[in-house]
């Protein structure tokens, strides 16, 4: 076994996703952790630790945006961090939480996503500017959804992609999300509607990315001991890994996410998995533009280099497809609040193993999920496995 | 999202309700400004594109030639052990033809970004930086050929925008 | 090369930048309450966990200790004690002030938190002093902590 102590998930939370949700993030917070604890039959007495997961200060625009947000996570005079890996954090939060659990050091830990992207105005979009060299990279004017683009394109590229099939990624998780109550982009659209919506930064067109959020997601992570005292339905975190490549994303390969296949392989030794699309039942990989939830899935191994675009246009993908990706919507279909939607992903793998999905279940026997998540300068890995 | 759940917090608001006055809001806009410091090997670099040159770095264990220069090889953890010029021509990695602004507001002329890997430098060593002279942007393609379109010496100051652009050549 | 000492950064090879980016923050559930009392009626609300007995002010959603959703609202009134406070003579720029200017905590009968404001006519000012809040005319609220222009001496 990995760790002093094997670690349960026993409960999560989510708020709505919006473009502008009226709470502050504090509130945000409150309402996920809350209705985790009350999901998990715990009260806030029960924890013993808590580790929130935020990007950067400046969305929310505040400072030392981890202590700002501890109050409304549960925090008050009990064991505290804040962990931030880019877009990655949303999954990172869970490991950090994991850790404080499998140590031994602590019975329970809540943890609480948060991101109200929507206090940077006119677009937050300005704020991620600052990400970039600034003697090499900013002088040229750098724009966030730039990288994006020159990661999409040199993907297609390598494996003669179209855009069509990357479409496809856009169009299931919008539909997908129309099951999903919290979503903020759910829609049936079709590959034509995705082709035809605004190019933005060529390859990458208006319906190829996701929102920008405001939200909310929580879990409450407890030990064996205590996971046979609150439930019947605990759901294992059997597998964790994360991994980061190099700053100088410019000589990277940028087609292939190296850094997510290691962060996949150390979660699924620790979890014993040796053949992955087998013996992993429900997927979310990360998916703030359509593209990237292929190269994510070639990068967890779920298939081979190139191979994703293939498996999404037969439907392999689909709800009730042999290896079913982002149920819930993702983050196209549900909206992108950066460490809420990472974690939502987390709490959806949950519910789908415990079967509490409802219109959004997968058919059949459920024991393993992966979730996985992505960020920095496109250099972020972060996997948990769950099982039943 | 579970099945469980039949309510989900959080107060919707459209954006225009911010400009009609129905949210309560508070405003701020910060004022920090900033000197970056080139540091130590990206200073050589800029004081070499003054002179029309590219300087890269190199690890004489991993074999690399590297551009943008480091004072340390991230792979073996040891210090650079020499200098060397690269081309200013290249192939253009990968590229995308952007019709935004960093801040999200639309332009007309779109601007075109690419990675470029120079030629002299070690596999997968690019530079970000603009192409321009392209003419439709739609025959623009992985693997074209690039070479650097300089300011004038009088205009060099030593950053990154002495060069003003890539421009597509003929082999 | 040697690792220089350079202690004005317009010396190194530099860019210069700013971060463009502006803010607008959501007061929230509880705090859209909060200021609009202070607009519309020129009260100060706290608001009460029964659980763990304590009055909150400013209000908040929720407990932070039981994390219990917090419904009870009080007015605390307009009358607060100095609890600690500071004599500002520099500006947040580091420039001097024409005049000291003094902020201080205000601590409400019986409540947790406080506010931060200002204290106004008066130059005497000691921890424990009674003070008042004066707001500004109903036209120029904003639902704003500035409605409270600032506080006063009520001795």
């Amino acid at each position: 076994m990995f760790g002093k102590k094997r670690v349960a998930i026993v409960g999560a939370g989510v708020t709505l996703f919006r473009r502008n949700l009226k709470e502050t993030g504090k509130e945000l917070s409150y309402h996920a952790a809350k209705m985790a604890l009350e999901q998990a039959g715990m009260e806030l007495r029960d924890i013993q630790s808590v580790v929130m997961g935020t990007a950067p200060d400046a969305f929310d625009g505040v400072h030392m945006k981890g202590e700002y947000l501890a109050d409304g996570a549960g925090a008050y005079h009990k064991p505290y961090t804040r962990v931030f890996v880019g877009g990655g954090t949303g999954v990172f939060a869970p490991l950090a939480g994991w850790w404080h659990v499998a140590s031994g050091q602590f019975d329970t830990c809540l943890v609480v996503c948060e991101e109200k992207m929507s206090s940077c105005y006119p677009h937050p979009q300005y704020a991620f500017t600052t990400i970039f060299d600034p003697v090499l990279e900013r002088p040229i004017g750098m724009n966030l959804i730039w990288i994006f683009a020159l990661e999409m394109n040199r993907y297609m590229h390598k494996h003669n992609i179209k855009k069509e099939d990357i479409a496809l990624v856009s169009v299931k998780n919008k539909r997908n999300a129309l099951d999903n109550p919290i979503a903020q982009l759910a829609a049936n659209i079709t590959v034509e509607d995705v082709l035809n919506s605004e190019v933005m930064a060529w390859p990458v067109q208006r319906l190829d990315v996701s929102p920008t959020s405001d939200g909310a997601a929580a879990a409450v992570l407890v030990s064996e001991d205590v996971a046979k005292e609150v439930t019947d339905n605990p759901i294992w975190i059997d597998g964790v890994g994360w991994c980061i490549d190099s700053t100088q994303w410019t000589n990277r390969d940028l087609y292939y996410p190296d850094y997510v296949e290691y962060a996949a392989r150390m979660a699924y030794k620790m979890a014993g998995i040796k053949n992955p699309p087998k013996e992993i039942d429900v997927a979310e990989p990360y998916d703030p533009f359509d593209y990237k939830e292929l190269h994510h899935m070639e990068g967890l191994l779920l298939c081979k280099k190139g191979e994703a675009p293939k498996l999404t246009r037969e439907g392999v993908t689909q709800r009730d497809g042999d290896l079913p990706t982002c149920p819930s919507g993702g983050l196209l279909g549900c909206g992108n609040p950066i460490a809420a939607a990472g974690m939502m992903k987390v709490c959806e793998i949950f519910w789908q193993l415990r079967g509490e999905a409802g219109k959004r279940q997968v058919p059949g026997d459920l024991r393993t999920g992966v979730a996985q998540a992505w960020g920095d300068l496109m250099q972020y890995g972060s996997v948990i496995v769950l099982r039943r | 999202m579970s099945a469980k759940i039949k309510h989900f917090p959080g107060e919707p608001i459209e954006t225009r309700e911010f400009r009609e006055g129905k949210v309560l809001t508070e405003s701020f806009k910060p004022k920090a400004k900033y000197a970056w410091s080139a540091g130590i090997a990206v200073s050589r670099f800029l004081e070499e594109l003054k002179n029309g040159r590219i300087i890269a770095s190199t690890c004489s264990k991993c074999k690399r030639i590297m551009v943008p220069p480091r004072i340390y090889c991230e792979k073996c953890f040891k210090p650079t052990d020499g200098w060397t010029y690269v081309k200013d021509t290249g192939v253009i990695n990968t590229f995308s033809v952007s019709f935004l602004a960093a801040d999200a507001t639309r332009l007309k002329e779109p601007i075109v970004v690419a990675i470029i890997d120079l030629d002299g430098a070690s596999e997968n060593m690019g530079i970000v930086h603009r192409i321009e002279e392209y003419g439709d942007w739609k025959e623009i393609k992985i693997g074209m050929r690039v070479k650097a379109v300089w300011k004038p010496p009088e205009e060099r100051v030593g950053a990154i925008t002495d060069i003003k652009y890539f421009k597509p050549v003929k082999e | 090369m040697s690792l220089e000492k350079i202690t004005n950064p317009f010396d190194a090879r530099h860019w210069i930048g700013h971060m463009e980016a502006e803010y607008r923050y959501t007061l929230g559930i509880a705090g859209e309450r909060f200021f609009k009392e202070i607009k519309e009626n020129e009260r100060i609300m706290g608001v009460k966990c029964p659980k763990c007995e304590v009055v909150f002010v400013p209000p908040r959603l929720y407990c932070e200790k039981c994390f219990a959703k917090l419904e009870e609202w009080v007015d605390v009134g307009k009358r607060g004690e100095v609890y600690t406070y500071t004599i500002a003579t520099i500006d947040i720029d580091g420039k001097r002030l024409e005049k000291p200017q003094i902020y201080a905590l205000i601590k409400f009968d019986g409540a947790c938190g406080g506010l931060i404001h200002r204290i106004g006519e008066t130059e005497k000012v000691y921890i424990g002093m009674k003070v008042e809040a004066v707001f500004k005319p109903p036209s120029e609220r904003k639902a704003s902590i500035n409605d409270i222009a600032y506080f006063k001496p009520a001795e």
